[in-house]
């Protein structure tokens, strides 16, 4: 009995901490903090104390992996080596420049304004994509969206009408798609590349047409900002959340929509088979082609929403291929995310904070310092398909055309 | 044969609905206004050519984009030979040319001959290294060849952009404001055989995409590698059972893509561009009109060829210096360019849809003539 009771207590405290799983997620932080010590407020100045906290990280890993905890502690040794290189770099530079770059809430704000794109788009990219039909699209669907938010926005004055008409936008182009490799069969691959080019011309086309040289006007009607006056005193939290775009928070509301209706819903686990195993499901009932023309167009509406969010939310104007590869980035933070709301919300986060780092690391440290960062999410996800830090695997059927029997 | 036909018909058709829905115009006119600039009115001198000067400056910069555009397709169509769909054109063809540039516009003392055959050769391996890692991770823990070159053709565009830009590492410190490259230097360049050297005549370049278009048709036709790779494209299975490594396959298939579209971007940067600038890397697309050229090309040589003159000619007579404003815009006219390309592609993907169309027309042909059904 009493034996009994330390095993259940051993099982949930003890051997649970030292599990090679908790440990290799302890390597992971430590790896974090490598990089944190040397950023405000703390400004660590010797490189000993990243280096120490790496060499700490790294041994976690390695201990984790040696026991078969191997995509975590992969990730323990990644996260390590990153910290300690930008630890040192970072106590390497002077203090003022850490402190114009580094400041906290101010890089917060601009990871959740770069970050809601990507997640509106990958999100839009996971519902096709769990559904079994790839989408490279969605940069031209994110496109449109961006594009005809604008117009309608600017034409009926009113920023709720700019956002439906980029869904319709969207969910139009995606149709076209969602024809092409349902009805037809086609390779997915390439008519989400005949998408994508149809979006840069069409969108290219009218915004030349419509507006001409003189570009959209200054004064169209935004996405509006929710201020929160309540939290706006609370340090950290207020400067980031008292005020951020309606958009942001309709994107974290549909993170875990997306998530309640993929995994606890009839829906979701209809969309889910069709895209693991077509034949399956049409033998229990499902419509393949149904579910499929749904969460596609679905998927081009969300992209579309977050191309939305771009145009008439963040900058408040229109260019041409404004999207310029974001569409892309999505795909990569599903891929990184392993096709989970979560995981892609988290990816886009990631791939966020890299955004707004390399947007403010130009202040202290010349223009090229940000560039690299911007090949900082295609190198993640590379590395994540490549399978070092954990597999991403796919669903089954994804690119697959299905026929009908 | 007759489906690209068909295919690229459509595409011009719906086009021209375009054009005349939005601005009212005649299409036909303005198809011909695009066709003058093209420059492949110079083949038919006793129809035009008030100056006979224009269209040879017209067809030159035609084949000027023509020549990478072979080249970025049959990166395309060769690994499309072996099942495998490289998107990553444009960032091989990148890589091609940032290394074109630099190789150029260094080892200045060498002998001219020698110093265009180092920056061909460097860039073109350098690209073919590119697309390999994409072949060696498909090949080796089976990631998806569309992904990872999507994600290689970003990785490249921005180290290309850090490289180059202002502050970056390798730009040209004569000009400091600048984001461009130092200049390809003279013993770099290729040579020019028609036209003026000195504004965008045509180079040699041209010739060496026609001769990777005939290397491209001895390869896969006449070698084993070209039986093993085109094996593995019918069917992987089969191949591995037949005793193909498909592996090896997978990564041969992208190097030489890669090799392909090095090669475009060598040629482009030492035959007319001479610099490699930060915008021109950001807007250029010669990689991804690759996938268009070489699925209406069908993945053959022949195809290859005459689709990448077809797409060379839109480009260029679309721009905003061959067309005529007068006629129609060419800041619209570039557009329709890019949605004629998507309706391409689009219509490609789709020739069940093409094939069925042309089918429905004979059968309306056949229909009169049908004795009546016996049932």
């Amino acid at each position: 009995m009493s034996a009994r009771a330390e095993d259940i207590r051993g099982r949930f405290s003890w051997a649970r901490l030292t599990s090679p799983r908790s440990i290799a997620i302890l390597g992971m932080g430590l790896g974090v903090l490598a990089f944190w010590v040397a950023l405000p407020p703390l400004k660590a100045r010797s490189p000993t104390v990243p280096l120490l906290l790496g060499i700490l990280a790294v041994g976690a890993g390695i201990w984790a992996l040696t026991r078969g905890e191997r995509r975590l502690g992969w990730g323990a040794v990644a996260t390590a080596t990153l910290g300690v290189a930008g630890g040192i770099l970072a106590t390497r530079s002077a203090t003022n420049d850490l402190d114009s770059v580094v400041v906290w809430s101010a890089l917060l704000a601009a990871t959740l304004r770069y970050a809601t794109p990507l997640t509106l788009a990958a999100l839009g990219g996971l519902f096709s994509e769990r559904s079994g039909v790839v989408n490279i699209g969605l940069e031209g669907m994110m496109l449109m969206g961006a594009f005809f938010g604008v117009l309608a926005a600017a034409e009926l004055d009113s920023w709720i009408l700019g956002v439906g008409a980029a869904m319709l936008a969207g969910g139009f182009l995606a149709l076209i798609h969602a024809f092409f490799s349902i009805h037809l069969r086609a390779d997915q691959i390439v008519s989400g590349t005949a998408v994508n080019f149809l979006a840069l011309g069409i969108t290219g086309y009218v915004f030349i047409d419509v507006y001409g040289d003189e570009g959209t006007p200054t004064d169209i009607p935004r996405i509006p900002e929710v201020r929160l006056s309540a939290i706006d005193e609370i340090p950290l939290l207020g400067p980031v959340f008292a005020q951020l775009n309606l958009m942001i928070w309709v994107s974290l509301a549909l993170v875990v929509l997306t998530y309640v209706v993929m995994f606890k819903t009839p829906i979701g686990l209809r969309i889910r088979s069709v895209g693991e195993h077509p034949r399956a499901a049409e033998t229990v009932g499902i419509s393949v082609y149904g579910i499929r023309y749904a969460a596609v167009t679905l998927s081009g509406m969300l992209a579309a929403l977050g191309g939305a969010y771009l145009s008439i939310g963040f900058v408040g104007s229109f260019n041409e291929n404004m999207t310029s590869g974001r569409g892309f980035i999505a795909l990569a933070a599903l891929i990184f995310g392993n096709w989970r709301p979560f995981g892609a919300f988290g990816a886009a986060l990631l791939f966020g904070f890299s955004s707004a780092l390399a947007q403010r690391l130009p202040t202290a440290y010349g223009e090229s310092a940000g560039t690299l960062f911007e090949a900082l999410p295609y190198i993640l996800t590379l590395i994540a398909v490549a399978g070092v830090i954990g597999r991403s695997i796919p669903p089954a059927a994804v690119g697959r055309p299905y026929k009908r029997q | 044969m007759i489906t690209p036909l068909l295919t690229a018909l459509l595409a011009f058709i719906v086009g021209g609905l375009v054009v005349l829905v939005t601005t009212g115009k005649n299409p036909l006119e303005t198809y011909k206004a695009i066709f003058a600039g093209t420059g492949l009115n110079w083949f038919f001198p006793w129809v035009t050519c008030s100056d006979p000067c224009t269209p040879a400056t017209n067809l030159q910069q035609t084949l000027l984009i023509s020549a990478p555009l072979m080249l970025t397709g049959l990166a395309v169509a060769f690994a499309f030979r072996c099942g495998l769909f490289n998107i990553g054109g444009q960032g091989q063809f990148i890589v091609g040319s940032s290394v074109a540039v630099i190789v150029g516009s260094s080892f200045v003392d060498l002998n001219r001959w020698w110093h265009v055959l180092l920056a061909v050769v460097l860039a073109s391996l350098a690209a073919a290294a590119w697309g390999g890692i994409a072949g060696l991770l498909k090949a080796t823990v089976g990631a998806h060849e569309v992904i990872t070159t999507i994600m290689l053709n970003w990785i490249a565009l921005w180290v290309a952009v850090y490289l180059f830009e202002i502050g970056g590492p390798l730009q040209d410190p004569q000009q400091a404001g600048v984001p461009i490259s130092e200049p390809v230097a003279e013993s770099a360049k290729l040579h020019v055989f028609w036209g003026d050297p000195l504004f965008q005549g045509l180079h040699i370049g041209l010739f060496v995409a026609m001769a990777a278009l005939v290397a491209y048709w001895v390869v896969l036709n006449r070698t084993t590698v070209g039986y093993e790779v085109r094996a593995v494209g019918f069917n992987p299975e089969a191949a591995r059972y037949g005793g193909i490594s498909v592996r090896r396959n997978y990564v041969l298939a992208m190097a030489i893509s890669g090799l392909f579209a090095g090669l475009a971007g060598a040629i482009d940067i030492l035959g007319w561009q001479y610099r490699l600038a930060v915008p021109d890397i950001l807007v250029s697309n010669i990689g991804f009109i690759g996938i268009a050229v070489a699925l209406l090309g069908r993945n053959t040589a022949i195809g290859v060829f005459f689709s990448a003159i077809l797409f060379g000619a839109l480009l260029n007579g679309t721009s905003t210096r061959n067309l005529d404003p007068e006629v129609f815009r060419p800041e619209l006219a570039s557009n329709l360019t890019v949605i004629i390309q998507g309706l391409v592609v689009l219509f490609v993907a789709a020739d069940v849809l093409i094939l069925y169309l042309w089918q429905a027309r004979r059968k309306v042909g056949l229909g009169r003539r049908r004795p009546p059904a016996t049932s």
